[in-house]
């Protein structure tokens, strides 16, 4: 039992977990899942009293129980504790404290990575304001590699996802010339396929072999199906450079995804034997979302934002070359509008960068949400400012497959412009090369480009 | 108005792209133009209007005697239920409600006393009312003369209001049902407002998880056309009575002509692989 007297009245907490979902901040989803604080009052009183927590009481109180749930088991037999030690001593409130500090380097954050647990992360993001998760954040970097290099400080990357509903090869190789006359495409060129039949993913990921290598460009290919099919592919020879799957923060959810910690190592272990990356071998790419394991109903009582953060611990032990929260897919019932998108995307962007993550955020929303793209703009320079390793390029902002919102080719040179930043600089070369984009950053490409013409391959 | 030297000239501000000709092979919004690295004027408030039209269309109520009677036009009897959430804002916040029938629904599904049926189709509002209006019955059509292939034995058809792809677990269920497919309402796009969905579940009941359904995704004419949709439906059903099941455990195949068994497409209609 947690208590916390506030002068006359006393707010009583069951458990660790009952604290946690109390003292976040305000969303639909932990609204639905009935966890959430009944008063504003209660909400502060629990980020107070969770304040006061020593980080260690994570280790000793597991908020979903070991015996039930091979991700607690994964992140209790995990644990770093020689990367703890610096900050064992430390409470909740203490340890916001010190992300906050100046003297708090890259270099020492860096160094904790591995001791910090998901729920810790997650306790301290609670007690965060959104500038504090933006400048904690932005000194946390992860850096990874496959043909170029993803994550560096002053570079933000891109997804060029040319989604088609029906998968035609021509419609997406036309959204693909368009990303890359565009500048998208330095964190990967991934699809997400409408069909899951083996035959159109392996088309899928032909062509987009046969386009990076016959345009040599610094980057690699995703088709987002689920694992299994990859693993498929990968063993009848199909060219595969990262291997994707949804993953999320319990036993229970990844399960209703069709996935555990068993057949992810084997995808892990079957992308590895691949050899493709020219410069690393960050193979795997994760996606996740606030409110997958609510989806699943498999979340334990414990609040959306926790169990998206110990997402991070599954995919952490992949050492992903690519990890993005999809924000505001998941719809109305779980972030509720454009103030609750733009929070869960600064939240889940630091939580997985103190964790050693390589945070991208889908900055997004769905037509039956209460939010529109003024808001996209807000969340996609914050987390630009926070130092967001990438963002989606969907032409116009506009997935015709998907059905959803997310940002558009211009909206990562507008990020660019704004504060500065470069491509991966490897891509950036390549652009520059190509004449697509000049020394300046601005773009230069015109009728000659050889990009003209990849729909005839 | 006379013009002096210093005037900008409108269209000089802006850059048009010289590939234009490639959105014929895509609704993707590509070749927009740029000014600076920004939207022109005319694209951006174009994205608004869409993005307003598709919000309108969310909140459309689902006109179910209308669908009512053009599945009755096809020969089949039908019956309304509702889920626990009692309006769209309901539904919108509070999933768990909409995959729930409500008690007077349950009721009237349980005194159909059906036993064993084939398949039970649910036709559902989800998220757009619109697609199912346009999209369901010509669907439905499509399927009929590949289910007699199949030799299926047909459940009342279910309309379904405020209804999330789980309510058909209850539904099948109720109606003793070996297979449920909801053909149901996608959340509108931008570009397509009016998408349909089918979900297909074999051996439909309540805890049933994402990862045991098969779904066709973008079915209208634009899309994923009837035929092709259907095939494919038909296709996967064939194979889940073999497999005795359906999920990820069942792999579509269905471009591939040496699974072709009972089931083939109309080579009019399918292009092979």
């Amino acid at each position: 039992m947690y208590k916390i007297n506030l002068g006359t009245i006393t707010y009583q907490f069951e458990n660790l977990k009952d604290l946690m979902a109390k003292a976040s901040p305000a969303r639909s989803g932990d609204d639905l899942a009935r966890i959430s604080a009944s008063c504003m009052e209660e909400r502060v009183a629990a980020q107070m009293l969770l304040a006061d927590q020593p980080l260690t009481v994570f280790l000793e109180e597991p908020l979903i129980p070991y015996e039930e749930d091979e991700v607690t088991r994964l992140i209790i037999d995990t644990h770093d504790k020689k990367a703890f030690s610096l900050i064992s001593s430390l409470t909740v409130g203490d340890f916001r404290n010190w992300l906050l500090n100046e003297n708090t380097t890259s270099m020492k954050l860096a160094s904790v990575a591995a001791g910090i647990t998901p729920e810790m992360a997650a306790a301290v993001s609670k007690i965060m304001r959104n500038q504090d998760l933006i400048l904690a954040a932005k000194k946390c970097q992860v850096v990874t590699k496959f043909r170029d290099t993803i994550g560096l400080p002053g570079h933000l990357s891109a997804r060029l996802q040319p989604n088609h509903p029906t998968d035609d090869l021509k419609g997406i190789a036309a959204s693909i010339i368009d990303g890359l006359m565009y500048g998208s495409g330095d964190a990967v060129i991934g699809i997400n396929p409408a069909s899951d039949s083996i035959s159109a993913i392996t088309e899928l990921n032909y062509m987009l072999d046969e386009i990076i290598q016959r345009y040599n460009i610094p980057t690699q290919s995703c088709v987002l199906t689920h694992v299994t099919n990859t693993i498929e592919m990968i063993n009848q020879g199909v060219p595969i450079d990262l291997v994707f799957q949804s993953i999320a923060g319990t036993e229970g959810a990844n399960s209703g995804f069709g996935v555990n910690l068993k057949v992810l190592d084997e995808a892990y272990d079957a992308a590895l034997g691949m050899h493709r990356g020219t410069i690393g071998d960050n193979v795997m790419y994760f996606e996740t979302g606030q409110g997958s394991a609510l989806s699943a109903e498999a979340h334990h009582g414990v609040d959306e934002q926790t169990c998206e953060a110990r997402s991070y611990a599954v995919a952490r032990r992949y050492h992903p070359l690519l990890v993005n929260t999809v924000v505001g897919f998941i719809g109305p019932e779980y972030l509720y509008d454009g103030k609750q998108i733009i929070r869960a995307g600064l939240e889940d962007h630091f939580c997985g960068k103190l964790m050693g993550v390589p945070m991208g955020c889908d900055v997004c929303y769905t037509n039956h949400a209460e939010a529109d793209q003024d808001d996209m703009d807000t969340l996609l320079t914050l987390l630009t400012a926070a130092g967001v390793n990438y963002i989606m390029g969907v032409p116009g902002a506009d997935d015709i497959m998907l059905n959803y919102q997310s940002t558009s080719f211009h909206d990562a040179l507008y990020a660019r412009q704004v504060f500065g930043l470069k491509h991966a600089p490897e891509f950036s070369e390549w652009l520059e090369n190509i004449h697509i984009i000049n020394h300046n950053g601005w773009l230069c490409h015109t009728e000659s480009s050889p990009i003209l013409g990849i729909e005839k391959l | 108005m006379k013009t002096t030297g210093l005037t900008i000239p409108p269209r000089d501000i802006l850059e048009n792209d010289c590939w234009k000709e490639l959105k014929e092979f895509t609704d993707a919004r590509i070749a927009l133009g740029h000014t600076g690295a920004s939207l022109p004027t005319k694209e951006m408030q174009k994205f608004s209007l869409a993005h307003a039209r598709a919000r309108d269309s969310v909140h459309m109520p689902f006109d179910y005697n209308n669908v009512r009677e053009q599945v009755e036009k096809l020969g089949f009897s039908s019956v309304y239920v509702s889920s626990k959430a009692p309006n769209r804002s309901t539904y919108l916040t509070r999933p768990d409600l909409g995959r729930l029938l409500s008690e007077e629904s349950k009721k009237n599904l349980i005194d159909l006393n059906q036993e064993d049926n084939d398949i039970t189709l649910v036709i559902a509002d989800g998220l757009s009312s619109k697609a199912v209006h346009k999209q369901a019955v010509p669907l439905m059509s499509s399927l009929l003369p590949y289910l007699q292939k199949l030799h299926f034995k047909i459940a009342p058809i279910i309309l379904a209001e405020q209804s999330r792809v789980a309510l058909g677990d209850e539904i099948g269920n109720l109606l003793h049902s070996r297979f449920v497919a909801m053909l149901i309402g996608e959340r509108p796009g931008l570009t397509s407002p009016d998408s349909l969905s089918v979900y297909l579940t074999y051996c439909p009941h309540a805890g049933r998880l994402e990862s045991e359904r098969n779904c066709i995704s973008n079915i209208r004419p634009e899309g994923l056309s009837f035929e092709k949709a259907a095939f494919k439906f038909a296709w996967l059903l064939e194979h889940a009575l073999v497999k005795e099941c359906t999920g990820i455990e069942l792999k579509d195949k269905s471009d591939d002509p040496s699974t072709y068994n009972l089931i083939r497409p109309k080579k009019k209609d399918i292009r092979l692989a």
